[in-house]
């Protein structure tokens, strides 16, 4: 079942693996992350100078969402994964009912987010589990109904059905229908990699976010980059609903910023506007938000228009009166998600803007959406199944030139 | 929600019991020449053998089943120290109880007053037996056929009521199904309708009691039980419970009440092997198959289960209790439409839990027909007086629909409650909201 992750990316390879793995000497052909020499919109993303991530100290510490110990503290350059395992660690030294489990959790962690947790915590808190899906679900559950922060790990988003039973008949429910009796499961954390990386294909790429937008009772995360990351799964953690914390692969090593060392909360069911604009909104999470931000790059400089750029971070329950309020200054929507387009994120952004009878009337233009085609992800043509840049930029004109 | 500080708070010492029991380390230094096994790591005490033999099912014999007190109310194990009269008395008249209770709510619901009903004709033994044996403590996970364990544990027919009524006493809001019940406190889990999932949690719930443990040794050494029945273990978290909890050393009991049938399917269809307690040794937990018709081995058994449960830092135990379900499924069942009526006829006679703790009653004196007549009288007459205060309750405020979703209600379910709010204004002929204590006021938000 978990055979490809071993040897599954060169840029996320379990490092564990790393010797065992020698990757042969093929003829030169097309690297994967190679793109046309002529591209001009789907050049790869250069992380290191993009304006989503903080490159330097003083710009991590101006986010206002920092508490202001935090903001007078130091910071620390961190790709994702560090940023998750520093959450992971932070929470597990300031409570002692949280708990760490998973398959392969002990050792590190295949994608390296559990790094030193267990020998710093004990193989009490931190711990492997059997391989299946639906009792570490139903474990965290029942850890969580008895006061426990629970804090499970699917090793892949795509593995998280057979969990499903276990999340919205269970978790989402349990303090629906205890009542009175006020136990629930807010204790829940699952933690998931999401999203595609360039050669996952149908089962190490997926994103189900909206399987679970359509169940009340969980709470769907999903954060763009390191700072967001910690911040973002501490208040998941500290939650009293339980959390589905959906962490985009592709950026566990990719995406590099300084985050501040100190512990923080990030608000749960709020969007961030990333950048202001005022010819067009465009609506997005997680990975796409740098497809978002090179096309925008493009567009304002090719249309002379003005974006807007928001990150809605938690995708249920959203961020509607940031959205609804943006929509009505600029009279354009584009939403913008690596997953399919059919009954996706975007549909309900999109039914959401016509719905409002104000922000209806502002409309200048059909709400896109740009996501993934209505198909599985198919190894080969993974590169035309998520929005690229074109893709965006293309949207963009056609709601601009409407 | 109020976000706790966060701020690095040193961890308690830990017991040297937990200090990792689960690593095993297995080496290809082992296989010396002439070996008479290989510690293969999957398998490190497994020896050779030099001739080809499956393993049959059908050489094993049967799991056996343990009684102490035979058909006829005779202690038959005489290893068996009786317990004392005032706990046999109290455990009788639980279990008269919900059998009582399950007649008339039976009824009232082929009457049209109730929506729905679940009895547990048959298995009142296993219920209110292995629940005497817990510490009221100890958490309990339910599946639905276990109204036995909530009447032990002290679930009065005012409690019972108000949940299958859905009044503004339920403590489930009247959100619930009939028979999902639930409770605090008496430390049970609210009762929700897919099978199994219950299974899994229990051994979460199990490792968070050995955790508090560890961490506060002030806190009593608790365990979890579980109660499931045979159909249910078919389920994938069956397996993922008994499996998680074998290799996390969780303190949990499992109960399996193997009655002969899931609805309409019979054993013979929801497995081939040795009943539900064969599987038990399979994941390396203790288990054992006992009369669910005899309410004193059910309770000794499960005395005897919660010692094992918390020695050596905590292990889970399996408990297959044998009966047959006298009754049908539920309300929306008639099961002669899948076995003979004198099959049912024939257990309800031959043997079934009350009868016999009866006779064992009887035989030493301190029952007898008058009593029994006098305390079926008594027993239904509160039942039929909880059923009518019950049925005259208001129900739940309109409002409890959209709460406890979140922790917080969010700006979704405001407008969403403010929309229907608005609705019931605007077409007052078409709803009745009468029934819910504060009418329609209730949904402002």
């Amino acid at each position: 079942m978990r055979v490809l992750h071993r040897s599954f990316s060169r840029g996320i390879l379990p490092s564990r693996c790393l010797l065992s793995y020698k990757t042969p000497i093929f003829p030169p052909s097309r690297l994967y992350s190679t793109s046309p020499p002529s591209a001009r919109l789907n050049a790869p993303a250069d992380y290191s100078t993009i304006p989503i991530l903080n490159h330097t100290s003083q710009t991590a510490l101006q986010n206002p969402e920092l508490p202001p110990d935090v903001r007078n503290g130091t910071t620390k350059r961190m790709n994702l994964f560090q940023s998750v395992n520093d959450a992971l660690s932070l929470a597990l030294a300031a409570d002692e009912s949280v708990i760490l489990f998973g398959e392969d959790v002990a050792f590190g962690g295949v994608f390296r987010c559990s790094m030193g947790l267990a020998e710093n915590f004990g193989s009490e808190r931190v711990f492997n589990t059997p391989l299946s899906e639906q009792g570490i679900v139903g474990f965290g559950i029942g850890a969580a109904a008895e006061g426990m922060k629970a804090i499970a790990e699917i090793q892949f988003a795509d593995y998280v059905y057979p969990a499903f039973d276990q999340l919205i008949n269970e978790a989402a429910k349990f303090r629906y229908r205890d009542g009175k009796e006020g136990r629930h499961v807010g204790g829940l954390t699952v933690r998931m990699p999401c999203g595609g990386v360039g050669h996952g294909a149908l089962y190490h790429s997926q994103s189900p976010e909206s399987l679970f937008t359509h169940i009340p009772g969980l709470r769907v995360i999903m954060p763009r980059s390191p700072i967001q990351a910690k911040g973002l799964l501490l208040s998941a953690i500290a939650s009293n609903d339980p959390c589905v914390f959906m962490e985009p692969k592709a950026l566990y090593r990719a995406a590099v910023e300084q985050v501040p060392t100190g512990a923080y909360y990030l608000p749960l069911s709020k969007a961030e506007i990333l950048k202001e604009g005022s010819d067009l909104t465009i609506v997005s999470y997680g990975h796409p938000l740098y497809t978002c931000s090179a096309a925008i790059e493009k567009a304002e400089e090719d249309l002379g228009i003005s974006i807007e750029l928001i990150d809605l971070r938690t995708v249920y329950p959203w961020d509607k009166e940031c959205v609804l309020k943006s929509v009505r200054k600029t009279g354009r929507c584009l939403v913008v998600h690596e997953s399919m387009v059919n009954a996706g994120i975007g549909a309900e952004v999109a039914a959401s803007i016509q719905e409002d009878k104000e922000t209806f009337l502002r409309l200048e233009a059909p709400v896109m959406r740009v996501a993934g085609w209505s198909i599985h992800m198919p190894l080969m043509f993974e590169r035309f199944n998520i929005p690229d840049v074109a893709r965006v930029y293309d949207n963009i004109k056609k709601a601009v030139e409407y | 929600m109020k976000l706790p500080p966060l701020r690095l708070v040193r961890p308690t010492p830990r017991s040297a019991l937990l200090r990792s029991t689960h690593l095993r380390f297995s080496s290809s230094l082992s296989q010396k020449p002439g070996a008479a096994g290989i510690r293969f790591p999957g398998a490190v005490s497994s020896q050779f053998v030099n001739s080809l033999s499956f393993e049959h099912p059908a050489t094993y014999p049967a799991l056996p089943t343990y009684r102490c007190v035979n058909q006829d109310g005779d202690i038959v194990d005489a290893a068996y120290t009786p317990e004392p009269d005032s706990l046999a008395l109290k455990m009788y008249e639980d279990m008269l109880s919900v059998s009582i209770m399950d007649v008339i709510m039976f009824d009232a619901q082929r009457q049209g007053r109730l929506s729905f009903y679940m009895t547990g004709q048959g298995e009142e033994g296993t219920c209110v037996g292995s629940a005497s044996a817990l510490e009221k403590e100890d958490v309990i996970f339910c599946q639905y056929r276990e109204a036995g364990v909530f009447a032990h544990r002290g679930y009065t027919f005012e409690d019972f009521m108000s949940q299958l009524f859905a009044n503004a006493k339920d403590p489930g809001r009247g959100r619930n199904m009939p028979v999902h019940y639930g409770s605090k406190a008496l430390n049970i889990h609210t009762i929700s309708s897919p099978l199994a999932t219950q299974i899994p949690q229990a051994s979460g719930a199990a490792y968070a009691l050995k955790m508090q443990r560890l961490t506060d040794p002030n806190i009593p050494p608790r365990v979890v039980a579980c109660y499931f029945g045979e159909g249910a273990a078919s389920e994938g978290d069956f397996h993922a419970a008994l499996n998680i909890a074998a290799t996390r050393s969780c303190p949990v009991i499992f109960i399996c009440r193997n009655n002969g049938y899931a609805i309409s399917t019979p054993t013979l269809e929801q497995y081939r092997g040795d009943g539900i307690a064969s599987r038990g040794t399979g994941y390396g937990i203790d288990t054992i198959r006992v009369d669910g018709n005899d309410i004193w081995a059910v309770r000794e058994v499960t005395k005897r289960a919660r010692e094992l449960a918390l020695k050596d830092g905590g292990r889970p135990v399996l408990i297959e209790a044998m009966s047959y379900r006298i009754s049908h499924h539920s309300t929306s069942d008639d099961s002669f439409a899948y076995r003979a009526r004198v099959e049912v006829e024939d257990w309800k006679r031959r043997d079934n839990p009350i009868t016999r703790l009866r006779k064992y009653l009887e035989k030493k004196g301190i029952w007898d027909e008058e009593k029994e007549s006098q305390a079926r009288s008594r027993i239904r007459k509160d039942v039929l007086k909880a059923f009518a205060a019950a049925e005259k309750e208001k129900k739940p405020p309109m409002r409890s629909m959209f709460e406890d979703m979140y922790e917080e209600l969010t700006p979704e379910m405001k407008d969403q409650m403010r929309e229907l709010k608005s609705v019931i204004e605007r077409y007052p002929d078409e709803y009745d909201v009468s029934e819910f204590e504060g009418g329609k006021d209730t949904l402002a938000p």
